[in-house]
């Protein structure tokens, strides 16, 4: 076999095999869409990753995201995080109108904004583990889930063996300073600093050990994912204490469900109109009722609870005390969702891609019980390209805000009839 | 398992010293040619800022076609200044953008859109001529959430060498074709090639020393046949590679390059610059702080300049734009300015490599 010739053979069959690995990841046909960068930011003001997007009754668009800098304080006896992530609000031409909550305690990380049907504000933050109401001028905070913790751990990178001991412990592991409400299973009383502090899947006894032996697993947990906090993965947390939120859905009660989260919670949490805890469900896990990173939710006419449960590659849908009632896939790792208004509803949902490749980044257009309708869309830079989507806006079957974290860029999308 | 892993964490703790330290993972070296000519030449602090406004570091420097000259600095927050032809004050541009953390390089492209090198936040942003439009986003800012329990520090080196995320990268070029070359950099060693539209095409390199491996990938540049010529930093060289990253020859003789640029205009030049370094010391003012123009090729034409705070000196030029080949641009991490060089004609040049 001559080496142009195997050079050949190998080029084919690598073509033959990622043909078909992309025809097996696109369920239903493609769809043709057209889109636009609508928004209008000042001379000298930037968006930066677009994590939150969302329209109120008016068509008015808020877009919540990180942009300036997150600002750990040094010199200071609580090491904190500030700054970070910044909410504009834009017409619905895309013409900017204002700033909403400049200097916000909890705005660091931002995750997602969803607007309520009295057109409240809410924001999402992976940051301070919060999710904040504003009224529909934005003038104040009219609700506050979750607490920010006090301060954050500073440990060197690698700190691992010996060296990052001290620091760790100073810090109190992952995420000192945590609500100590919840999470009765998961971490003895009085010891908050022990709790967390390491990413995924790290045992339960992990978390536990670290608040006698001060911060030992916490502080030299390196590169883990890090936000602790609240309950070892599978504990079930049942408070009302927040780990890394990643969306929030309302009913015609007005009660808040709020998809918790990102961290170690694995879990959808129920609040009533006025705040009050009602109820939590969910644990990491891969059997129905339980999650592995729930990163979107949303609710349908019917009243049923649509979850994209992400690290288990599928939507599982409850009603709102949390009863399982279906689950459904093929649309790779569902991550940024939302669902249509009017008579016939549609979901849309993001097979988003990994920051660290251009694969996948389609998003699919599904049935209510999952009957895929078509796709469109692919990873990439350009228009009608898209960069790890975190946002799905859809006020019309028809016409979706597409918020893209890698790209730094909102795109108005318009599916072709 | 835990053994390996413990004297990885080892390795990594003192490379991450080693980076974060002042004392630099080499000794500035003395350039081997000998006998080059000096150029003539007169420099001249260029940037005129407005009254409360103060350069820090000057970290980059680059000009667009109608000659505005953009300066990326250290300062209070890391700022990005536009000036335009007599050096008088134009605007900021991306303030408090998400990117703007710990500066590195600026380049404009042949459309005269800015890109922007990061070091803190791994990424390199396009901008429109104007400044006001965010094009294009390579690399991704660390996902705060996730650093917060391993706050980075210096960062150490990890030779990830992943596609779309850098480790501390360095500079960027473009060829003819508008395909993207990033140098990358402090923590990966490596150049990467872009398409146009930001999409992957290949990267090249490991940390090392022979053909196509680089220790610290510095600066880089293209010229207008596509060919790459990358600032190998730690290893005193410059080496040049074609368009698909194949390795085609090394300079290394002219000391240890932290800035390189290629002019414009059909005979086009190789400068590059072998900067005192940022340490300051007095032992190598003697020795570095030059910097040399050179044919393609590698010829040496001649060379200018010297270490030294004063007028006429070099304090480590970080970055230059030598669009003209008489009328180079510095920017010097120590002295805090940006210096606009022009250049004589020579009496003799001289050959040699």
């Amino acid at each position: 076999m001559t080496r142009t010739f195997r050079f050949l053979v190998a080029t084919a069959a690598a073509v033959a095999c990622s043909a078909s690995l992309y025809a097996q990841q696109m369920a239903g046909p493609e769809l043709a869409f057209d889109s636009t960068d609508i928004i209008q930011m000042p001379a000298g003001q930037y968006l930066g990753e677009v994590a939150g997007v969302a329209t109120n009754s008016k068509g008015h668009i808020f877009i919540y995201t990180r942009t300036g800098h997150p600002i750990a304080t040094v010199g200071d006896s609580r090491t904190f995080y500030h700054g970070g992530s910044k909410l504009y609000e834009f017409d619905q031409a895309g013409k900017f109108v204002r700033e909403v909550g400049q200097g916000l305690y909890g705005m660091n990380a931002a995750q997602q904004v969803r607007i309520d049907p009295a057109d409240n504000i809410w924001i999402v933050d992976a940051g301070s583990s919060q999710v904040m109401r504003f009224d529909p001028d934005g003038r104040a905070v009219t609700m506050v889930f979750g607490r920010k913790p006090e301060n954050i751990t500073v440990a060197p990178r690698g700190g691992g063996p010996g060296g990052a001991g001290g620091p760790g412990a100073g810090a109190g592991g992952g995420r000192a300073g945590a609500p100590p409400a919840g999470a009765p299973g998961a971490a003895p009383a009085g010891a908050p600093g022990g709790r967390g502090g390491r990413g995924g899947g790290a045992p339960a006894g992990a978390a536990v050990a670290g608040g006698p032996q001060g911060g030992g697993p916490g502080g030299g947990a390196g590169a883990g994912a890090g936000r602790g906090g609240r309950g070892a993965p599978g504990a079930g947390a049942q408070g009302a204490g927040l780990n890394r939120p990643a969306d929030i859905a309302f009913d015609k009660q007005g009660n808040v469900y709020i998809a918790d989260g990102l961290g170690n919670n694995s879990r959808i949490s129920k609040q009533d109109k006025d705040g009050h805890f009602v109820k939590s469900w969910g644990q990491t896990g891969t059997e129905p009722g339980q999650f592995n990173k729930p990163h979107g939710i949303a609710m349908d006419n019917a009243g049923l609870l649509y979850v994209a449960d992400s690290g288990n590659k599928r939507i599982q849908v409850f009603d709102t005390d949390g009863n399982f009632k279906r689950e459904f896939g093929g649309v790779g790792i569902p991550a940024a969702m939302c669902i249509t208004p009017g008579q016939h509803q549609y979901i849309y949902v993001s097979n988003s891609n990994d920051p660290e490749t251009l694969d996948n980044g389609e998003i699919y257009k599904l049935e209510l019980d999952g009957k895929v309708v078509g796709h469109f869309g692919r990873a990439g830079h350009v228009m009608k390209e898209f960069g790890m989507v975190n946002a799905l806006d859809c006020r019309g079957e028809n016409e979706l805000l597409v918020g893209e974290m890698t790209n730094w860029r909102m795109q108005k999308v318009t599916l072709r009839k | 398992m835990m053994r390996r892993l413990t004297s990885c964490t080892a390795i990594a703790v003192l490379l991450a010293g080693g980076v974060i330290g002042a004392p630099r993972l080499f000794a500035q070296s003395k350039a081997k040619a000998e006998n080059v000519a000096d150029i003539p030449y007169d420099a001249a602090i260029f940037t005129k800022l407005p009254p409360g406004l103060y350069m820090g570091e000057s970290i980059g420097v680059a000009t667009n076609s109608k000659g505005h000259v953009f300066v990326y600095t250290r300062s209070g927050e890391t700022r990005l200044f536009e000036f335009d032809q007599t050096g008088a004050y134009v605007k900021e541009i991306g303030m408090g953008n998400y990117a703007m953390s710990f500066g590195h390089s600026v380049r404009v492209d042949a459309q005269d859109n800015i890109w922007v090198v990061d070091e803190g936040s791994n990424t390199i942003v396009k901008y429109s001529p104007d400044g006001n439009k965010v094009l294009l986003v390579l690399g991704r800012r660390p996902d705060p959430v996730e650093q917060v329990s391993a706050m980075p520090g210096g960062g150490g080196a990890t030779f990830a060498n992943k596609p779309y995320s850098f480790n501390r990268q360095t500079d960027v070029a473009f060829d003819p074709q508008g395909n993207i070359f990033v140098s990358d950099g402090y923590g990966d060693a490596r150049v990467v090639k872009y398409d146009k539209t930001g999409r992957f095409v290949k990267s090249v390199g490991t940390r090392g020393t022979g053909p196509l491996q680089f220790n610290t990938p510095h600066t880089i540049a293209a010229d207008a046949k596509g060919n790459v010529y990358v600032g190998d930093r730690g290893n005193a060289r410059v080496q040049v590679l074609d368009n698909d990253l194949n390795f085609k020859a090394q300079y290394d003789t002219v000391g240890n390059p932290w800035a390189i640029c290629v002019s414009n205009g059909p005979h086009q030049y190789l400068f590059v610059s072998n900067s005192w370094p940022d340490s300051a010391d007095e032992a190598n003012r003697a020795t570095t702080g030059e910097v040399y123009k050179m044919e393609l090729d590698g010829t040496i034409v001649g060379k200018f300049g010297k270490g030294g705070k004063g007028p006429k000196e070099f304090s480590t030029i970080h970055q230059m734009d030598c669009k003209n080949p008489n009328e180079i641009f510095t920017a010097e991490i120590n002295n805090w300015r940006t210096q606009k060089v022009t250049l004589h004609p020579m009496a003799t040049p001289t050959g040699g490599k």
